[in-house]
């Protein structure tokens, strides 16, 4: 359940930066979670809930965007080909390939909130 | 009551942000140091103890080094480390299920590193949590125990495929416990392509010659004072 830490962390930025927006209450975030991000979106959703209560994002909505995994292959180094799986094989050789180039990521992108 | 406005705040900042800051200045203070950082990464039981007890008995004299270890609880592996001389620090996560660049940082200031070739970061055993957290290594190892079964690396990809070398312990046992090689490394190339791969059995020795060598290899330049 590293999730925890790693949702706790991000409710740490989102509060940080309601404060400075002068935002009395977050109705939601929206986070950008890569295939091979090693997060497992249930148990996201489930660290949120918990972790939510008492700060201002209390009651918000959790949006999650899925982003799926670039990479390229040395058959064809121009190409960039995307996949779900964390065996990143390329569809032209069946070979799998090491030169990825996003999946991994984990951002927060934007929040919902009210301002007075 | 006095209306209120909703509005949408751009954001994007990496959630793993404040870890990685702090993960880059461990690796800076290793680099300076000339010190290599090992990240050694497994499910539990796969022998990352018992290799770390026969690597600092071999090489103490030209590689010294020391052991950050992490688990939930009790201080055993680091009572089993001192055996052989070294610092061993141990760091008691508590529920955490993995170190954090935070833990590695309070942990280091315990050490001397200018007295030190490697420093390794044991961490809690696990295949998944440990995946998502720099440490500020320049070496992650995986290791995968022949007891554990050829399709591991499919099934905890996360592991494998970051790591820079695996190796492959208990070789000794992979005659007993009818290990398909052969499946094992197949599984391990389709996750991580890149990674290199040695067998090892630090019961046997057979294969740890090769690490060391590795371990010689990654080595920082350091500046020797004449």
């Amino acid at each position: 359940m590293h999730e925890l830490s790693l949702m706790e962390s991000a409710l740490r930025i989102a509060t940080e930066h309601a404060g400075s927006a002068g935002a009395t209450r977050i109705l939601s975030v929206t986070l950008r979670v890569g295939a091979l991000s090693g997060v497992v979106p249930e148990a996201l959703q489930f660290a949120f809930d918990v972790l939510r209560e008492g700060t201002a994002a209390a009651g918000a909505e959790l949006h999650i965007q899925h982003e799926p995994v670039r990479a390229r292959c040395g058959c064809s180094p121009g190409d960039v080909f995307e996949t779900a799986g964390s065996v990143c094989v390329c569809p032209r050789c069946s070979a799998p390939t090491a030169d990825i180039l996003s999946g991994r990521e984990m951002d927060l992108v934007s929040m919902e909130v009210e301002t007075p | 009551m006095s209306p209120v406005t909703v509005r949408t705040i751009s954001i994007e900042e990496a959630v793993h942000g404040k870890n990685l800051a702090v993960a880059q200045e461990n690796r800076a203070r290793f680099g300076n140091a000339g010190v290599l950082a090992a990240n050694l990464l497994s499910s539990p039981g796969a022998g990352k103890t018992a290799l770390l007890e026969a690597t600092l008995r071999d090489t103490h004299a030209d590689m010294p080094g020391a052991v950050i270890v992490g688990d939930l609880q009790t201080d055993n592996d680091a009572q089993r480390l001192g055996r052989w001389g070294a610092t061993a620090i141990q760091v008691t996560t508590g529920d955490i299920c993995h170190l954090d660049a935070g833990m590695v940082q309070r942990a280091m200031a315990e050490l001397d590193l200018a007295s030190l070739s490697v420093v390794y970061l044991e961490n809690v055993g696990n295949l998944v949590c440990p995946t998502s957290f720099d440490l500020g290594e320049s070496l992650r190892v995986a290791l995968m125990s022949v007891t554990e079964g050829e399709d591991k690396p499919l099934k905890y990809p996360g592991a494998f495929k970051w790591a820079d070398l695996i190796l492959v312990t208990k070789i000794d046992l992979a005659d007993a416990v009818g290990f398909d090689r052969d499946a094992a490394l197949s599984n391990l190339k389709r996750v991580s392509p890149a990674a290199r791969i040695l067998e090892v059995s630090s019961r046997s020795g057979a294969g740890m010659e090769q690490w060391y060598e590795t371990l010689r290899g990654r080595l920082p330049a350091r500046e020797r004072k004449p």
